[in-house]
């Protein structure tokens, strides 16, 4: 039974979060907490630090998490499916769609309109990433907040990046190890 | 066929396993993955599939290994990227559940996440400064001014990315059948 019920609410979950990531959080609250009572607050707080900390979108890391909470590894399995496959339905049929179409002038014309607006928002995921790289978690833009190191390690990135054309992931990686040894030395 | 299956498998189980900060940064680096390095898909069929992923419900990095998986396998292709996608927060959630108090109160993995977001940010600004190159060579007046508009909306307004999905979609639609109807006359 209470394999059904998660199914049934990270289905929910799945079906309505449009616009990714946190757009996800209220819908989760709303099922997982005031309708079945399955974590508190303060777990659902640990649960969003926990996103972001590890890889992953914040729904399915719920769905792991509340799952295995629940019913152990059954209702991870049962929680996560639930909130993939009304994206593998409808995203499926309209990756069809779009294959099968696309030559017509109408899908044309709005995909046309679609991509610049596709390419602003990714940079503005880009930018809030950076304010808060930056900046610390609040985001205030001050002088006194800016983390120089923190800029150092993007800039240098940054070169990497887009003059040695090195790896993205290689250099995420090494972005981290660059801010540990800061910190190691911050020590002494 | 299966061999581009097993590759789909860890080339999206690979990107998933090492994508801190959302689904954006899935979507760039699945870009540099699938067009700069395999070339099984070109760049405008990228920003259509990711423009699919957007505008669909769901987590924006399963959405956009579907559509991937789709395009280059159908749907075998589909099932095996979103286990691929899925699979890493499945198992690292699995283990972090476990030794959470742990976990976050370690300042040297507090110290490695942060730089890293400062990675995330230079993979991300290189991908974007490539796409916008892309964008302004087609010289394209109304382009820019969407370009402009959805951050704009995005970033200083905070609009709901469906309703900048919806409005860019819906002009589309009237620019296209203005073209049309002009071209009759």
């Amino acid at each position: 039974m209470i394999l059904f019920q998660l199914f049934l609410s990270f289905l929910q979950i799945g079906l309505f979060s449009f616009g990714g990531g946190y757009a996800a959080l209220p819908l989760i609250q709303s099922q997982v907490i005031e309708l079945h009572h399955w974590i508190n607050m303060t777990e659902f707080t640990d649960l969003i630090t926990i996103s972001q900390m590890t890889p992953g979108p914040i729904a399915v890391n719920s769905a792991t998490f509340i799952g295995l909470k629940m019913a152990g590894i059954p209702g991870a399995i049962v929680a996560t499916l639930g909130v993939v496959l009304p994206s593998c339905l409808i995203v499926t049929v309209l990756a069809y769609v779009y294959l099968r179409f696309r030559k017509m002038s109408l899908l044309q014309g709005v995909l046309e309109s679609l991509r610049p607006a596709v390419v602003a928002m990714i940079g503005t995921a880009g930018l809030s990433i950076l304010v808060t790289a930056f900046f610390g978690q609040e985001g205030i833009i001050a002088m006194q907040n800016l983390k120089i190191d923190m800029v150092i390690i993007f800039i240098v990135a940054l070169f990497l990046l887009m003059k040695m054309k090195q790896n993205p992931i290689l250099v995420m990686v090494l972005c981290g190890v660059a801010k540990v040894i800061i910190y190691g030395i911050s020590l002494i | 066929m299966k061999k581009k299956l097993i590759k789909l498998f860890l080339s999206t189980f690979y990107l998933s396993a090492f994508t801190f900060g959302g689904g954006y940064v899935i979507v760039t680096l699945m870009k540099k993955k699938f067009v700069d390095e395999l070339h099984w898909i070109d760049e405008n069929e990228m920003l259509d599939l990711v423009a699919i992923a957007q505008s669909s419900p769901g987590a924006i990095a399963v959405n956009g290994s579907i559509v991937l998986g789709y395009k280059i396998c159908g749907i075998p292709g589909v099932i095996v990227s979103v286990i691929g996608t899925i699979l890493p927060p499945f198992i690292i959630i699995s283990i972090v559940s476990f030794f959470y108090d742990l976990f976050a109160a370690n300042p040297i993995i507090q110290a490695l996440l942060e730089g890293m977001q400062a990675g995330v940010g230079a993979v991300i600004v290189s991908v974007v400064f490539d796409m916008m190159q892309g964008m302004l060579a087609l010289k394209d007046p109304i382009s820019i001014v969407i370009m402009v508009a959805a951050f704009i909306a995005n970033y200083c307004f905070n609009m709901n990315v469906v309703y900048i999905v919806l409005l860019c979609a819906l002009y589309g639609v009237l620019r296209t059948i203005y073209k049309t109807r002009r071209k009759a006359v």
